[in-house]
């Protein structure tokens, strides 16, 4: 059963890519949809299992490295984490699977991005099924490279290309921290099996390393490396530049790969070694820290967006780091349990994005938008329903996950605990404005396109409302139906192993006006938000003209993409630019081939016309050469 | 006695067709069957001889395993020669029985240089041997180009003929014999003198097998000759002076092995990489085969200055890999003709991939194996030389060994370049001649399946390398 769920997105995926002539395009669609269904299926099976009772399930696949000390083998193994990741995963992954097939109906490379889907599908769930460090970076890695297939999937937009490389490679930088943290990992506990290195990690406590010349805690620069990678994929802030650029990709992809399920794999990771970062107090503060940060960074940028895609890429962007604060106050299944709420409101946000994208036949921009939600009734009720348990309105699933993170901060002793919970309220603030921002421009008020006419905006096929309407299942009900599991007093038994706590949770009692001041707000951003984009322009106006530096420095995201282009892009390519032009052609092309082959080239020129013809010269030749021959005898 | 029954075959049947040229009318046609199946026979006769190895006349005339190899070697390269340009003599209406007579005269001198084991002995051969090929560089005599050639050929075999007896006689003058044996047992007394006497030799044989610096007249003659006497240049007299060389080193001059291995060093680096340099220049494939034969006649040399055993190997390996080379290189270029008119030009190559799909790809094939690229036998040839001179720590000489192979590779790509890439002219005639289809199929099977069974060869090579001497 397991082995299905990991290996028929990738049977999936060969059949669609390399013998799409064979069995055609319907059949590649069709075919890649139900392997991942089935293993959404199953993946299901396996978390109520797990819910039941709680067990380490390991599926041996065969040795993957066996040299020297260094043992590896390929298998799945299977937790509560897992079995949790499994559901997000597969589920959400089932439902894009199904919505492509109506999005990328018009596409002449359907099978080609079914086949990235899928092989994006496998490298995911290899990355979360992993026993060990190494197996795991080869998910990671295999989710980078299906992320920048998609990204730039179609390629003969310039803008597409760049973003992916942009993607690619600003996560190598966080693959190169994720390296080092494991070669530090593999040179101080001698394997790289989660289990080995975990059960040694309180040894290891006090342990230090040179570093420059100082002393530092090892396990906090293992973790805080560890958190490097995370940053990486998860777009935290500082690497956080290259998630709004991949909206360059399909909208699928834009809800699959970049809000429910690679983005959070950081979050994934930090969570998987929490038995690491639990003795590490520093690693959790930096964690704690940059989350916050990105949580309130990203939602001001995404309050003066215009882009419908940006606008939710900067969303997620703040969601995940909310995941991050959560962790770093150590509350990591609060994490998780966010990190699963937040997968099926924002796949569901995305692919509704995704369906007015569609209706307006590929408008973006939110202010050519507006006054069509008696158009596209459906995506309007579930955009939402989306916007409700995104902002956290009661009941809705966000709701619970996004509260139980503030209370998390509010409890901690952590370093930065103040900084995180007076963050999160605000950002929550935030969110709710911009989300109903969003709704307000894109729906209501007047129709502001002048490319088409209102009446050609069109609802979009039961293909794609459907998977719309099952994730708007899961946003209402997930946090609903999960938040004693994950959370409640059962949480501890459920998490077993796979979550690892220093300090055992306690159940405080939380102070009354806390419950009611973010409900409060999120509730009351409605109204307020209904009267700065709708009622009344004018204070928007006003607001900005007053404000106008704060405006363009949000506006430009910023200045992260101005800084790095300054700093980084510009000295590389001034760099690479030196090496090709001095380096390659000017030094190693004119003096090495190009320069022997033209010398080779003049005295072939010379030795022609030595051949004169004239016999005189040809005897004079031979009577040289045995003069000649004769002194180098004479000389030896 | 009876290993002496090629020669006695040899001579009788050249003087005997004579004859029957001269009586009887339009003879050629018969001549030139019977040469062949006696030039056949020859190869079984030195076969089944094999492994005999005695001297005649008063040690003047040696036939050993080296000397059947290289007959068998120079008959092979013969019959192909014959098979090769029937029908280009045709064509160009040089078909006159003297042709097939001055070859087979010109096969005895080469036996006898073979196994010529006496200086005297050596300079009849090759004086037989080169008289022949002067008549045969000029027999086209309405071609201007051919009598110049024959003429230029002529001069300068003379100076360095001259050259040659010089040495001869300072070796005489001061060893007082001409037999190898006695030139060798006096390297004590007369040590100096005999290096002189080296010097002088070494340039008489470097010229036949065109070697740098005495190799000016090998463009000209070749471009000038008919095409199958270019054919037969480029492969036999070499093997010839080259296998009278070998003796020549190892036998007298055994114990100057220091003296000699320079000189044979120099003239090896030397042609190898003029020949790589100057045949980029070319545009004519008779004068770039010319440069070409420079070049691995340089390589020859670069083995032969190791004088191990294994480098005698590879050298003959390498002998027999370019003559199997040369038959086919030149059975393409005799299928470049329109409506009976040769062509020379690499230009004219442009196209042949068209019309001539095999041809053109035997063509190419042979270039990749001329330019020494694996798995074809040129490849072999040059690696097994190139392992002897490494084995010997002559690393010098394998390094600019190797860096003219990779110059010279530059023309032989290019020709494939015109033929697959330009545009073609013009049809040119298709192939029907069974003898050049033959050759070449013979040429290319060889070349391209020698890898399968490499040890085949070589094993031959060791054996006669063994047991030389």
């Amino acid at each position: 059963m397991v082995y299905a769920i990991l290996f028929l997105p990738l049977l999936g995926s060969i059949l669609a890519g390399l013998f799409n002539k064979q069995i055609g395009d319907k059949t590649s669609q069709i075919l890649t949809s139900t392997f991942i269904v089935i293993g959404a299926c199953l993946s299901i099976l396996i978390l109520l299992r797990t819910i039941e009772h709680a067990e380490v399930l390991q599926y041996p696949i065969f040795d993957f490295v066996n040299s020297g000390s260094l043992k590896l083998h390929w298998s799945i193994y299977v937790d509560s984490l897992t079995a949790v990741m499994l559901v997000v995963v597969n589920s959400v992954s089932a439902l894009v699977h199904i919505y492509s097939i109506g999005y990328m109906s018009h596409d002449p490379h359907k099978p080609r991005f079914f086949a990235y889907l899928s092989l994006f599908t496998f490298a995911m769930l290899s990355l979360i099924t992993a026993d060990n460090f190494l197996q795991m970076f080869f998910g990671w890695e295999g989710v980078g490279v299906a992320s920048y297939l998609l990204i730039g999937f179609w390629f003969h937009k310039e803008s597409a290309n760049n973003a992916s490389i942009k993607a690619f490679i600003v996560n190598r930088v966080g693959d190169f921290g994720l390296l080092i943290a494991m070669f530090l990992i593999f040179s101080t506990f001698g394997t790289l099996n989660f289990h080995d290195v975990f059960i040694h990690a309180a040894e290891f406590s006090k342990k230090t390393i040179h570093i420059f010349g100082e002393e530092f805690n090892l396990i906090t620069v293992i973790c805080l490396f560890l958190f490097m990678g995370a940053m990486g994929k998860s777009a935290q802030i500082i690497l956080h530049t290259w998630l709004p650029d991949a909206m360059e990709g399909p909208t699928p992809v834009s809800a699959l790969i970049h809000a429910a399920t690679m983005v959070t794999a950081g979050v994934f990771l930090v969570v998987r070694c929490s038995p690491l970062f639990e003795y590490s107090k520093d690693a959790l503060n930096v964690v704690a820290f940059v989350g916050a940060t990105t949580a309130i960074f990203a939602a001001t940028i995404a309050i003066v967006q215009t882009d419908i895609k940006r606008i939710i890429a900067y969303s997620t962007c703040s969601q995940l780091g909310y995941m991050f604060f959560a962790a770093g106050m150590g509350a990591y299944n609060v994490a998780i349990f966010h990190l699963f709420t937040h997968a099926f409101f924002k796949a569901l946000l995305f692919l509704g994005a995704g369906s007015v994208i569609h209706g307006f036949h590929d408008e973006q921009d939110i202010n050519h938008m507006g006054g069509v939600w008696k158009k596209l009734p459906f995506t309007y009720v579930l955009m939402i329903i989306g916007t409700l348990a995104l902002t956290g309105f009661p009941l809705f699933a966000g709701f619970y996950s996004k509260d139980a993170i503030i209370e998390s901060a509010f409890f901690s002793k952590s370093f930065f605990s103040g900084y995180a919970f007076v963050i999160g309220i605000l950002t929550a603030f935030i969110t709710a404005i911009y989300s109903w921002r969003l709704i307000y421009k894109t729906f209501h008020g007047k129709y502001n396109n002048t490319h088409m006419d209102i009446s050609k905006v069109h609802e979009s096929g039961l293909v794609m409302l459907i998977p719309l309407i099952l994730l708007s299942l899961g946003a209402v009900f997930s946090g609903y139906l999960f938040h004693n599991i994950y959370l409640g007093e059962e949480s501890t038994k459920f998490w077993g192993t796979s979550i690892f706590f220093l300090e055992k949770m306690k159940e405080q009692e939380v102070p009354e006006w806390l419950t009611i001041l973010t409900p409060t707000l999120v509730i009351s951003s409605i109204p307020i938000s209904y009267y700065l984009f709708l009622g009344n322009n004018n204070v928007v106006k006003t607001i900005v003209d007053m404000n106008k530096p704060v405006h363009n420095f949000l506006v430009k995201k910023w200045y992260f993409d101005e800084l790095y282009e300054y700093l980084f892009v510009n000295n590389a390519k001034r760099i690479g630019v030196f090496f090709w032009q001095k380096g390659d052609v000017g030094t190693i092309d004119a003096y090495g081939p190009d320069g022997i082959s033209n010398s080779v080239k003049k005295i072939a020129g010379q030795a022609s016309k030595f051949q004169s013809g004239y016999l005189y010269h040809y005897a004079f030749v031979i009577l040289i050469g045995v003069a000649l021959i004769v002194t180098v005898l004479m000389i030896l | 006695m009876n290993l002496l029954i090629p020669e006695f075959a040899l001579i009788i049947s050249s003087l005997g067709l004579l004859m029957l040229g001269v009586f009887k009318k339009n003879s050629q046609k018969l001549i030139n069957n019977f040469i062949l199946v006696l030039l056949v026979i020859l190869i079984g006769i030195i076969g089944v001889n094999y492994k005999d190895n005695q001297n005649f006349f008063n040690n003047t005339y040696s036939v050993d395993l080296l000397s059947n190899f290289m007959k068998i070697t120079v008959l092979i390269a013969v019959i192909f020669t014959n098979l090769i340009s029937s029908q280009y003599l045709r064509n160009q209406s040089l078909t006159r029985f003297e042709y097939s007579i001055l070859i087979l005269f010109s096969v005895v001198g080469m036996f006898t240089m073979i196994s010529a084991n006496n200086l005297i002995i050596f300079y009849l051969g090759l004086e037989l041997q080169s008289l022949c090929l002067y008549i045969l560089a000029s027999i086209n005599t309405t071609s201007v180009k051919s009598s110049e050639a024959g003429l230029k050929y002529f001069v300068l075999g003379s100076l360095s003929s001259g050259l040659l007896l010089y040495g001869c006689s300072l070796v005489y003058g001061f060893t007082g014999s001409t037999d190898y044996y006695v030139i060798a047992n006096s390297f004590l007394t007369s040590g100096d003198a005999l290096k002189f006497g080296l010097v002088f030799i070494l340039c008489g044989i470097a010229f036949k097998i065109s070697a740098v610096p005495f190799h000016m007249w090998a463009p000209d003659v070749y471009e000038g000759s008919p095409t199958s006497v270019t054919t037969f240049f480029a492969m036999a007299p070499k093997i010839a002076a080259l296998a009278a060389l070998i003796r020549f080193l190892h036998i007298p001059y055994a114990n100057f092995y220091a003296d000699w291995k320079a000189i044979i060093i120099v003239i090896s680096i030397a042609s190898m990489i003029l020949s790589a340099v100057a045949a980029i220049g070319q545009n004519n494939i008779k004068r770039l085969m010319a440069f070409s034969s420079i070049g691995h006649i340089g390589f020859i040399l670069a083995g032969l200055a190791v004088g191990t055993k294994q480098s005698l190997s590879a050298v003959l390996v390498y002998v027999f890999i370019y003559v199997l080379m040369n038959i086919g290189t030149f059975a393409c270029i005799m299928c470049i003709h329109r409506k009976g008119a040769y062509f020379e030009k690499i230009s004219d190559l442009s196209g042949l991939s068209k019309n001539h799909p095999v041809v053109a790809f035997s063509l190419s094939m042979l270039m990749f194996s001329l330019a020494g690229i694996p798995p074809l036998a040129g490849f072999f040839a040059k690696f097994y030389i190139i392992s002897s001179i490494i084995e010997q720590k002559i690393y010098y000489l394998a390094v600019i060994g190797l860096i003219s192979a990779v110059i010279s590779a530059f023309y032989y790509l290019r020709v494939i370049k015109v033929i697959y890439f330009d545009q073609p002219v013009d049809n040119y005639d298709p192939v029907e001649n069974i003898g050049i289809k033959f050759s070449l199929a013979v040429a290319i099977i060889f070349i391209l399946f020698y890898f399968i069974q490499p040890s085949l060869l070589s094993n031959i090579a060791d054996n006669v390398a063994l047991n030389f001497k």
